[in-house]
């Protein structure tokens, strides 16, 4: 209509490359081309895993130059946990992948989906917790990629050494700092929360998790096992919304929490602006991007209990490498060799240089480096004073869908902690019975 | 109503050929009004429209920490042109490469989608027969059903199209569908069914009657059916995401999640990539506004 | 030889009506043949209807993608029983119905001001345009920053002028109408395009006749551009309204629901869900989604075309 007769030519002869193009290249991808294999490996799309998997894929290659692996990404995130069931149940996953480990893992239907890997070498030097995360009943599929990191309390340690503040190991004196940094802090935030990534609220509950296996280590079986007693309304559990209603209601919390992002707070703890900030410990990497002066001036420690016995620091597991069922034959073969890869020494090395150390490693293959953020030895010290638990993700499947709105809620004085509890027990029913679980 | 009564026997060829030019005289009121409300206008919509544009543009000029900080403020150091060249380069090129699929995409989508969807609200709005309930609560359906993904990769999967650009057009084209029938159903009722007829005496066929007499007139409504479906189709990501996976062929908005993870962001990245996906469309429509305005206006005989 | 009919343009078309015309060709070939709907419809069958019913199949069963199970209602009777529920589809209404109007409402003064001898207007038309042509995302990252309680200009501005500095999107009262202000700022620009069509189809002799008559500017848009420009009125209400039922990116890219499940509409509700892999849930939700809208469209879409047929 309104475009001229040589527009339309061109328009009409781009169309044609165009769609002879996605053809040549459906004839010529996949399979094995003079004598290589090809496998694909997907990982997340964002800076550091993209740089990270071009670093591994460029180190294997090196060492095995029969073989070529070709990189796909995806957003991570919660998109991303949609599309790996999406690929997985519909038969288009790449042949190998990485992905988190524990209950996410489990919402794939490893069983089905993947490829059982017990008998490989490098399982032995693994540690027990991971590779309860990493397994069903049935086989083990994954192996680590990157070091575990804590969910526990990121300090500001000139602050604390300012107000000559030791660290805490109840909740009472964890109260106290904050009410002592409120009032002779010369307007430093005592505790730092971001609210405008919602997903951070969630600290307070699932950092708490340790020190409830602390008190009750059957706790997260009896979760599972939908045991009246074993619920978040009652303690030792109901700690984690109560402190979360408790620090609001005190007003330790800095003035913008509602709209704060989780860089900004980042940025925050860095300067000293905030105090105390409840985070992943592995979020340390936006600090060594962005303020990198700064990264030692952060320290942890564990979310203290009521009780100083019971405190042990919550550790997130690593996430993990995956190989599909749908991998077979040559294919199989490279695929289990590129996952033997990431944990061999070479492969560590790549883990050590690109990725974010925030705590130790999973696997006796790997070592640490030297130069580590300070806050790698503040968790180390619990490993080494047996003061340690995973993360409930990780010993139970059940995670309610709507856990941070609730702890937002409770956070911002909306909810009372009593009435967060009780939804979130509601919540996570939906869960537990779409996984089938017996006795819900 | 007398004059518009002897209008209908009017002369249509001259009325377009000469759109009439408003030439009454210049009062104070249409000064006013012309000038006036123009600058408040104008300033109106700087600031409304075009403040959260500076404010993409200034955080693609910062540094990754001062864009951490998502603030209203002027760089401290001026870097838009390292953040530039870091968002092209990444990943080979990607965002060019994304570009050129996510333009093809669109442009073929929105020609099937203006074709098809003509041809059925042309038909729907004149013959009125008895499946027309039907067509029309399906089109309302179409509308309102969110796309259901796994079956559709399913049925992407047996007719081989999936993870191909030609079967991401026929995805695109399926869903835009239901909205550009909407638009020319309602349309093709402001045309009078004389024309139909007198072309028809004239001797026209079903087909030429279409598209020679027809559709020219529907030139308003297949430029605005154009322009929007072309933002929509560009602007999806959701669709690219679960239908046209993998690094094979790039679209433009996937490539926002490259810059963002749970533990680490780059917002001036993120932002100088929202600038770039931004800019083409923009110059492409400005392009093309006369030819927009023109094709709105130049409509038959509708002035 | 009156071959060129002037078509009276945009005039409420006399004939919409079953023309006798086309009952006395009956023996004669219609000149809209049905095939006419056959392309479109493939497209449609294929891509859209099968895949859909197939869903629809999923809403009875509890679905993890890798196995189903039948479970009849009972997705339907947890979805009611989702504790927010209520206040969602409130929520849903709230921003449904405030979008649309106001898209309808500054749509169409826009359209009119840019159809009209205005300064700059080319410029306007242009930038009225621009958010439409951002993503939502980026539209939603952007104000989050500029309305941010603290740190953003607006409450900067405000304040200022020592005026209140609400927490936009922070305070449980004010988030979701915070969102719906974005979205409009984002969509008004198509509902001006189509309206400035709708309005440009009228031909310059109504208006002429109308001043040639003395009418005032006022007299002149209720009794003739107004009428006129129904199709468009029509057009964008019912997209708008479904749009705007339907919305669920530019919540989630604002606040997620939040603070807590304030801003929660239902395909926020149901997003959750298929997040949370309940995927046999989120279709049921989505199935009752879609009666709802449509128990709200098909009488809205019945009486704006049942008006247009009677001009």
């Amino acid at each position: 209509m309104k475009s001229s007769p040589t527009r339309r030519v061109l328009l009409a002869g781009a169309g044609i490359v165009a769609l002879a193009m996605p053809l040549a290249a459906c004839s010529g991808g996949g399979g094995s081309s003079d004598g290589k294999v090809e496998i694909s490996y997907l990982t997340q799309s964002d800076d550091s895993n993209t740089n990270q998997a071009k670093a591994l894929i460029a180190a294997f290659e090196k060492a095995n130059p029969d073989i070529t692996v070709k990189l796909e990404t995806q957003p991570g995130g919660t998109e991303g946990d949609n599309l790996m069931k999406t690929k997985l149940s519909t038969d288009s996953m790449n042949d190998v992948f990485h992905y988190n480990s524990g209950s996410l893992l489990q919402a794939l239907n490893p069983d089905q989906t993947l490829v059982d890997l017990s008998d490989e070498d490098w399982v032995d030097g693994l540690t027990d917790d991971f590779k309860a995360v990493v397994s069903t009943d049935n086989g083990l599929y994954g192996a680590p990629w990157g070091t575990s990191f804590a969910g526990a309390v990121l300090y500001n340690k000139k602050v604390y050494e300012q107000l000559g503040l030791t660290v805490p190991t109840t909740w009472d004196e964890f109260i106290a700092n904050s009410e002592k940094i409120k009032s002779d802090g010369d307007g430093v935030a005592p505790i730092l929360q971001s609210y405008g990534d919602t997903w951070t609220s969630q600290l307070f509950v699932l950092g708490d998790f340790a020190n409830v296996s602390k008190v009750n280590p059957d706790w997260a079986e009896q979760y599972t096992a939908n045991d009246p007693e074993a619920k978040y309304v009652n303690e030792p559990a109901f700690a984690g919304f109560a402190h979360g209603a408790e620090v609001f209601e005190k007003g330790l919390l800095n003035e913008d929490f509602a709209s704060m992002t989780n860089a900004q707070a980042m940025g925050a703890l860095a300067t000293g602006a905030g105090a105390q900030y409840p985070m992943l410990s592995a979020t340390i990497s936006q600090v060594q991007q962005d303020y990198p002066d700064n990264v030692n001036d952060i320290g942890v420690f564990a979310l203290p209990a009521d009780d100083a016995a019971d405190t042990a620091i919550t550790m997130w597991q690593p996430n993990g490498i995956y190989i599909a069922k749908s991998t077979e034959g040559d294919k199989l073969a490279a695929a289990k060799k590129f996952v033997a890869f990431a944990n061999s020494d070479e492969g560590c090395q790549v883990q050590n240089e690109g990725g974010s150390i925030a705590g130790p490693y999973v696997t006796s293959a790997c070592t640490l480096p030297d130069d580590v953020p300070d806050l790698v030895d503040d968790i180390q010290a619990y490993f080494d004073a047996d003061a340690t638990g995973s993360a409930l993700e990780f010993l139970s499947p059940i995670k309610g869908p709507n856990l941070e709105n609730i702890t937002v809620a409770v956070g911002s004085g909306i909810t009372t902690a009593e009435d967060g509890a009780a939804q979130y027990d509601e919540d996570v029913k939906k869960q537990a019975q779409q996984l089938g679980l017996s006795g819900w | 109503m007398t004059v518009t009564e002897t209008l209908t026997t009017a002369d249509a060829r001259s009325l377009r050929r000469r759109p009439r030019e408003d030439r009454r005289p210049m009062t104070a009121r249409r000064w006013a009004r012309k000038y006036l409300v123009g600058i408040i206008a104008i300033i109106v919509s700087v600031v409304v429209f075009l403040v959260p544009f500076v404010f993409v543009f200034l955080q693609s000029a910062k540094t990754s920490q001062e864009a951490g900080l998502v603030q209203f403020s002027l760089p401290s150091e001026w870097q838009f042109w390292p953040n530039l060249i870091e968002v092209l380069q990444k990943n080979d090129y990607q965002v060019l490469w994304a570009f050129l699929w996510t333009t093809v995409i669109t442009v073929f989508s929105c020609a099937i989608m203006v074709v098809f969807a003509a041809m059925v609200g042309y038909v729907l709005q004149r013959k009125r027969t008895r499946l027309n309930p039907y067509i029309n609560f399906m089109v309302l359906a179409a509308l309102i059903v969110p796309p259901a993904v796994v079956p559709t990769i399913w049925v992407l999967q047996g007719v081989g199209l999936f993870k191909t650009i030609p079967g991401m057009i026929l995805i695109e084209a399926t869903f835009g569908l239901a909205f550009c029938v909407l638009l020319f159903r309602a349309f093709v009722g402001t045309i009078p069914r004389e024309l139909d007829e007198a072309a028809i005496i004239d001797g026209a066929g079903p087909m030429r009657l279409f598209f020679s007499v027809v559709l020219p007139l529907l030139k308003p409504v297949i430029v605005t059916v154009i322009v929007v479906q072309a933002v929509f189709v560009f602007s999806d990501f959701q669709n690219p995401l679960y239908f046209l996976p993998g690094n094979d062929y790039p679209t433009v908005q996937l490539g926002l999640y490259n810059f963002q993870s749970q533990t680490v962001s780059q917002f001036n990245l993120l932002f100088m990539y929202i600038l770039l996906t931004t800019i083409p469309p923009l110059i492409m429509y400005i392009f093309f506004n006369r030819q927009i305005v023109a094709g709105m206006t130049s409509g038959a005989v509708k002035g | 030889m009156t071959t060129a009919v002037a078509p009276t343009g945009a005039a409420p078309p006399a004939t919409t009506g079953p023309s006798k015309t086309g009952a006395k060709r009956k023996g004669i070939r219609s000149p809209y043949p049905s095939w006419f709907y056959i392309p479109a419809a493939v497209l449609f069958i294929v891509f859209f209807a099968v895949p859909t019913f197939a869903s629809f199949y999923f809403s009875l069963t509890r679905w993890t993608l890798f196995d189903v199970q039948f479970i009849g209602f009972d997705n339907f009777v947890q979805f009611f029983q989702e504790p927010q529920l209520v206040q969602g589809f409130i929520n849903t209404f709230i921003y449904g119905f405030t979008t649309s109007a106001a898209k309808v409402i500054l749509g169409l003064a826009l359209a009119l001001l840019l159809t009209g001898p205005i300064l700059g207007r080319g410029y306007l038309r242009a930038v009225v345009f621009f958010p439409v042509l951002v993503s939502t995302v980026g539209i939603g990252l952007t104000f989050k920053a500029l309305l941010d309680p603290f740190h953003g200009m607006v409450n900067g501005v405000l304040g200022f002028f020592h005026l209140p500095e609400p927490g936009w999107y922070t305070d449980p009262n004010l988030a979701l109408l915070t969102v719906a202000g974005v979205d409009v700022w984002k969509g008004v620009g198509i509902a001006t395009l189509i309206f400035m069509a709708g309005i440009v189809a009228i031909p310059h002799e109504y208006f002429e006749a109308a001043r040639m008559d003395g009418a005032g500017a006022w007299s002149v848009f209720r009794n003739i551009t107004l009428p006129l420009v129904r199709p468009a009125t029509a057009t964008v209400i019912i997209l708008s309204l479904i749009g705007g039922l339907r919305e669920f990116a530019m919540i989630w890219a604002m606040t997620k629901g939040g603070p807590g499940f304030t801003s929660d509409v239902i395909a926020s509700v149901i997003y959750k869900q298929y997040q949370a892999g309940f995927f046999g849930l989120s279709t049921a939700g989505n199935v009752i989604l879609f009666l709802v809208v449509t128990a709200v469209m098909v009488p809205v879409s019945w009486f704006l075309n049942r008006r247009e047929a009677e001009l």
